[in-house]
């Protein structure tokens, strides 16, 4: 909201990591907002286990992932001007 | 849920339509059907265009837990009220997903609200029609996710990743809610006779709505030729409306119910359902603003926000308290 102190302090993003089964390995499925790890792994499971798609569930603030850009692995030739995490 | 009709209130500026068309490589991307993913160039145009449409649809998840919520406490049984509440939340989630996308585009989900909020973005008209009776969360399962699925399954190859990653989760639970909207209509259709006559009179209200959810015609769609060409949008609006059309009768006939178009007719030599004209004049009224429940949806909407303000101000406190005495105990 534009009114002052309305959203003076979003809480921050967490990424997401979710292990479908037994035998895989953790995959990011997507970001959400929490205030803390706890809430960030109630969060989780709420949004994005609501359909038995996970048995364990990893939060990762996104301000702690360190990225490559697009053409650090030499896979792509393309240039990186996104957000710098993701 | 979600439909093409919001209104492009913040449409990307025109005049560099082609001008600002991407480089080499993106253009390249685009034309293997490759996916764009976040860090990568892009045209600011394309960025600005693909917030828009997954804020407008963001919102709209959002928004569109109103008009169903207003039923929960007033479902007819305990498993219909379970179901009902568990898809209201679903919605809910695909906002979130829907959020967390848009941000991938370097936007904050704070500020994407703020605009919702001040109406700077739109969401999409069906959820400015009332919700009268309980046959209408039969109707809006049925017709308007129907729709939406409609809509929404080509976008799961849509060119930014993100998007079409949010897209795959979100069609597969709204393929659960139109069939629980069929359910409920065909229980009533097949009850008493008042029951099928609330059945028919949702059907009524929110056919013609529904096959607006498309949004306008090809020929005054301005946004959609850019679209289709940097593979955000795959088929045309009327393309699109056809094939929900087409879809959509024979599960009427199976229903029992009559679609109220008097025209509607099978066309032998197309091998696709014509309706009669739809009035459009009905949806760019909605879309200003001028339909039944635009300023209820909007009101709420704030006021739902505004009222949780203490609920996010405490975790962040007590999110802030925790740290520092976890900071404090690491130091004694």
């Amino acid at each position: 909201m534009t009114e002052a102190g309305a959203s003076a302090r979003e809480w921050p993003l967490w990424e997401v990591f979710v292990r479908a089964r037994r035998g895989l390995s953790h995959g990011h499925v997507g970001s959400l907002h929490a205030p803390d790890a706890a809430m960030a792994l109630r969060n989780a499971r709420d949004l994005y286990t609501r359909r038995q798609e996970g048995v364990s569930i990893w939060v990762v603030p996104a301000e702690a992932i360190s990225a490559s850009s697009p053409a650090f692995t030499g896979a792509s030739t393309r240039g990186g001007t996104g957000p710098a995490v993701r | 849920m979600y439909g093409n009709h919001s209104g492009t209130p913040e449409q990307v500026s025109s005049h560099d339509a082609y001008a600002d068309d991407g480089d080499a490589d993106f253009l390249a991307l685009i034309q293997a059907d490759g996916r764009v993913e976040p860090r990568d160039a892009m045209p600011n145009a394309y960025r600005a265009s693909l917030v828009r449409q997954i804020a407008q649809h963001a919102h709209s998840e959002i928004i569109g837990m109103q008009p169903e919520g207003n039923w929960i406490s007033r479902a007819p049984s305990l498993k219909r009220k379970a179901i009902l509440m568990a898809k209201v939340q679903d919605e809910a989630g695909h906002g979130l997903y829907l959020y967390a996308a848009a941000e991938t585009l370097g936007v904050d989900r704070s500020e994407l609200l703020d605009k919702l909020h001040t109406g700077r973005h739109k969401y999409s008209s069906i959820f400015n029609y009332p919700t009268l009776t309980w046959a209408d969360m039969g109707a809006i399962g049925w017709l308007v996710d129907g729709a939406a699925i409609v809509n929404q399954v080509p976008i799961t190859r849509c060119s930014y990743g993100p998007y079409a990653r949010a897209m795959v989760r979100i069609c597969k639970e709204e393929s659960f809610h139109q069939r629980q909207g069929f359910e409920i209509l065909h229980t009533l259709s097949n009850g008493s006779p008042a029951q099928h006559a609330m059945a028919q009179d949702a059907v009524d209200r929110w056919w013609w709505p529904s096959l607006m959810m498309f949004g306008p015609p090809d020929d005054a769609s301005p946004n959609s030729e850019r679209s289709m060409r940097w593979g955000i949008k795959r088929f045309s609006n009327d393309e699109l409306r056809q094939r929900f059309v087409d879809m959509t009768v024979p599960q009427a006939q199976a229903l029992g119910l009559t679609l109220p178009d008097p025209e509607l007719a099978y066309d032998d030599t197309t091998g696709h359902w014509r309706t009669g004209a739809i009035d459009f004049t009905e949806l760019f009224e909605v879309i200003a603003g001028n339909g039944p429940c635009n300023a209820a949806r909007m009101a709420h909407r704030r006021g739902a926000h505004e009222r949780g303000q203490w609920v996010r101000d405490a975790a962040a406190a007590y999110a802030d308290k925790h740290r520092s005495a976890t900071a404090t105990g690491a130091v004694a």
